[in-house]
């Protein structure tokens, strides 16, 4: 047998570092490393010599100066004597609050519209197919400046809500007349909600930087406390029926650690609802609700489902007919089929592009400039820029907090996905 | 047999009976509505929910459309109209404003006397892109032609151009369809100067700016093919880059000028603040498709790549474009290139979007390629290796191919949004038709109030346009589809 001899030792060469594929990723890493740090050096050294051009500085002082500017919904207090930093925190709180119920009527809009889409019901599907297609081929934008100018143009005045002696006598009915039980009144100016009040609230504690509403907070904590026994009370049932065979009843005991000591807490603090109510040209009590976030929501939630529902449908009908056939051949029912067989596995394949429209969802809360929504664009992006002049710092610091959002989100619902994945091994 | 059985049993049927007719409930419309609309009292209970939406929206909105009014000036008048033709009280469509104001929804500003330059551009537009979408197909080419010759007869004629450019533009069309005719494959050359020429349709000015622009390609070309034999393939690319980059900064504007000089020929200079409307939004979308495929491609290889300086860069790039809403890059884009630039650089503002426009789909694309890349089986890339096919090769032969299939849907999808997204552009104060020109439209004192007719005159031009792209992209999974599920 003939000996296989050594490949025959070579010298380095430098050609080498273009010809030989051992090399050559190290000199196009080199090179690409060379050229990307030239460009920052670039892009820096133009930016150091436009600030010191127009005489501007680099920091984040500002943050701290007074705002001097009004914003209509502001979640926690606020008045135009804070600072900028107040501000921004009022306008991230407002794009919080859009994305994550713009999140949750998407959701479940969505999810029935695909449903539905797939349904042997021939007319509603074609209907929910009607709905999908209008919605995903035309912009958002669209959608919020129609939902705008539909709600502050086409909704009733106050006025129209004023029941004068004159018209009971004659028997006439007013203009326009209120919501769901005399609670809600949409007018031109916004919608009135009910207010949620407490007659022996815990009060607020001030931490210096900023203060905590106990209340809040104080039921807050009991909804998460009792979502976590109710958890308990499952898992506990769920290993009975493991080891035993029997599950034990545990609707009841749900229903009583779920809801009972919440209620009891509103009791005890004195909940109440306090009613709009028409008060000379305008509703007074409870909550006015701007337009702006209403129409936003609106729109966001009526765009989104309608990519939801694809979603769904899509992952549905990933899931093979067999699954289903052998689901029936096993003597399950419809419903427990879907519920036991279908959504598990469906689920796999809805979850990691449903986070990415919850990321675009929270992203596109930003169009709310259209509508002139004060969010993190409309505060930090928009008014305190103008008034400071500081492009460069709240541009960078916006887009920095929206980074950290959809990083945030994205890392969770990644967490979440992983917990539902098919385990392979 | 018969006679046996004639004494045993009393009777037999010795012809067959006539087949009748399935039971009324399970044949024909009643079958169809019994199983489709009637099944179950959940079914029963949903047909009867939306046959009720369905009537209210038909009751709701059909006398408006009934009720359009075309002719008017204000939409004042338009309701008086609608008053006196269908009684007090009644709604009805104001048509009459896009009847006034349809060129600033389709071309803002831009001059009338130049409008046949978009025109002429858009029609050419299907000719560049007929080629790339249906390559070689030779009956479709010619009936894409055929139409773009038909539309251009028309709109060149209705936006009166003038007689020179109408007249070449007839024969430039009619030598593409003498060209499909015999070699299709050459049209794509038409496909490969379309953007200079539509550059200098739309924007104007000499002649020779684009036509030097473009040359810095063969420049490019030119010095490829020289060097590579003498210094290798990769050298011979990096040396055609420097030439043409050094092409384009220094020999660029002293040659245009010569050129311009010797022959004048030019166009009507447009600024860029002129462009709005649908013009606007086609021009921001065509050329960020154009541009974001092939970034996102490279994105997504480097995104793949096993180095990991290139790795992690890519990863950063598509992470961070990802992260940020669409609008903040818009606004970094008018408001914060003049500090990353050098002082005094000052580029057109359409530009600075477009580029953005394209950065941020192609982090989209990236993400939806790599999904494609994903896809594919281990074993396609280790056959390519196999095979000896080097880096390159084995992606433009092996990979992309399969990988850039499996992913059309995405990659469509992303192209819409991309379209819808143009009129995010409204922002940074460009003109876009849908909060632009209806702002402008709904600021005038004749059409204040006007609401529902703007946002659906747009709505439905842009659901045309999205929607046709999705159903070609429906077209093209299947033309593509060659596994036998």
């Amino acid at each position: 047998m003939a000996m296989a001899t050594d490949v025959p030792k070579e010298g380095f060469r430098l050609s080498m570092l273009i010809y030989d594929t051992r090399y050559r990723s190290y000199t196009i890493q080199l090179v690409v490393l060379v050229l990307f740090a030239m460009a920052v050096a670039w892009l820096l050294n133009n930016t150091v010599h436009n600030l010191a051009l127009r005489g501007k500085e680099f920091n984040y002082g500002f943050l701290w100066q007074r705002a001097g500017y009004d914003i209509g919904q502001h979640l926690i207090p606020y008045t135009n004597d804070d600072n900028h930093f107040r501000a921004l925190l009022v306008g991230l709180l407002n794009t919080a609050v859009v994305a994550f119920f713009g999140c949750i009527f998407a959701t479940i809009l969505g999810v029935v519209v695909g449903v539905l889409r797939l349904s042997r019901n021939w007319l509603v599907s074609r209907l929910m197919t009607v709905y999908v297609e209008t919605f995903r081929n035309v912009p958002l934008l669209l959608w919020i400046l129609l939902s705008y100018v539909i709600l502050s143009e086409v909704t009733p005045l106050p006025k129209d809500f004023k029941v004068t002696d004159e018209m009971i006598a004659a028997g006439e009915a007013p203009k326009a007349s209120m919501m769901l039980f005399d609670s809600i009144a949409v007018t031109n100016r916004g919608t009135n909600i009910p207010a949620p009040l407490f007659e022996r609230g815990l009060g607020t504690l001030d931490l210096g930087f900023m203060s905590l509403n106990l209340t809040f907070w104080a039921i807050a904590a009991l909804i998460a406390a009792s979502i976590w026994v109710n958890h308990r009370i499952v898992a506990s049932a769920r290993a009975t029926q493991e080891s035993t065979g029997v599950r034990p009843v545990t609707w009841w005991k749900s229903l009583l650690v779920l809801f009972a000591p919440v209620i009891a807490l509103l009791v005890a603090l004195g909940f109440h609802l306090e009613i709009p109510a028409l008060k000379g040209f305008n509703f007074q009590g409870g909550i006015l609700v701007a337009h702006s976030f209403t129409a936003l929501l609106i729109a966001l939630t009526l765009y989104t489902a309608a990519f939801i529902a694809e979603i769904v449908r899509a992952g549905i009908m990933a899931i093979s007919r067999g699954q289903s056939e052998a689901a029936f051949a096993l003597g399950l029912r419809p419903n427990r089929t879907m519920s036991l067989i279908i959504l598990p596995q469906a689920l796999r394949v809805i979850i990691p592009p449903l986070i990415s429209q919850y990321l675009n969802l929270t992203k596109n809360t930003s169009l709310g400039i259209a509508v002139s929504y004060l969010d993190l664009r409309g505060t930090l992006g928009g008014i305190t820029l103008n008034q400071t002049g500081r492009e460069l710092e709240c541009m960078l610091l916006m887009m920095l907090i929206y980074l950290t959002i959809s990083l945030t989100i994205s890392t969770l619902m990644n967490m979440y996905n992983r917990s539902v994945q098919l385990k392979v091994r | 047999m018969s006679e046996t059985h004639a004494e045993t049993v009393t009777f037999v049927r010795d012809t067959m009976l006539p087949p009748v007719l399935p039971p009324v409930g399970e044949r024909g419309a009643v079958k169809w509505l019994r199983e489709n609309l009637f099944s179950t009292p959940l079914n029963i209970a949903l047909t009867v929910a939306g046959l009720g939406a369905i009537w209210w929206l038909v009751t709701a909105s059909l006398p408006w459309w009934l009720n359009s009014v075309w002719n008017a000036s204000s939409l004042g008048e338009c309701r008086q109209i609608v008053a006196a033709n269908a009684g007090e009280g009644a709604t009805g469509a104001c048509w009459a404003m896009i009847r006034e104001r349809w060129h600033q929804f389709l071309f803002g500003f831009y001059p009338p006397a130049q409008w046949w330059r978009p025109v002429l551009s858009f029609g050419l537009l299907f000719a560049a892109l007929a080629p790339v979408l249906f390559a070689g197909q030779k009956r479709n080419l010619s009936i894409i032609l055929g139409v773009v010759a038909a539309y251009l007869l028309v709109t060149l004629y209705l936006a009166s151009a003038p007689g020179l450019p109408f007249v070449l533009a007839l024969v430039l069309i009619g030598g593409l369809l003498a060209l499909a005719q015999m070699m299709p494959g050459r049209l794509l050359w038409f496909t490969l100067i379309y953007p200079a020429l539509c550059f200098w349709l739309l924007w104007g000015g000499s002649i020779w700016s684009p036509i030097v622009a473009m040359a810095g390609f063969g420049v490019l070309y030119a010095v490829f093919r020289l060097a590579s034999p003498l210094i290798g393939l990769a050298p011979a690319a990096g040396a055609g880059i420097v030439a043409a980059v050094l092409w384009w900064l220094y020999a660029e504007a002293p040659v245009v000028s010569a050129l311009h000089g010797a022959f004048p020929i030019f166009l009507q200079s447009i600024n860029s603040d002129q462009f709005g409307g649908f013009l606007l939004a086609i021009v921001i979308g065509v050329t960020g498709i154009t541009f974001s495929l092939p970034i996102g491609i490279l994105l997504a290889l480097g995104r793949q790549s096993d180095m990991l300086i290139v790795k992690s860069l890519s990863v950063g790039f598509i992470e961070f474009i990802r992260g940020v809403p669409l609008i903040t890059l818009l606004f970094t884009a008018s408001l914060l290139l003049q500090y990353f630039l050098p002082p005094g650089t000052n580029f057109d503002i359409i530009l600075r979007v477009i580029i953005l426009v394209t950065f941020f789909a192609a982090a989209y694309l990236a993400e939806v390629i790599r999904g494609g890349l994903a896809a594919l089986p281990r074993g396609q890339y280790e056959a390519a290796d196999a095979l000896g096919l080097d880096y390159w090769r084995a992606q433009r032969l092996i990979i992309l191919p399969q990988a850039l299939k499996v992913s059309i849907p995405a990659i469509v999808s992303t192209f819409i949004g991309l379209f819808k997204d143009t009129t995010l552009v409204a922002f940074v104060g460009l003109m876009d038709p849908l909060k632009g020109v209806t702002q402008i439209v709904r600021a005038d004192i004749a059409w204040k109030g006007i609401y529902w007719e703007p946002y659906i005159f747009v709505g439905v031009i842009f659901f045309l346009i999205c929607f046709s792209m999705s159903r070609y992209s429906m077209y093209l999974e299947r033309k593509l589809k060659t596994d036998h599920r």
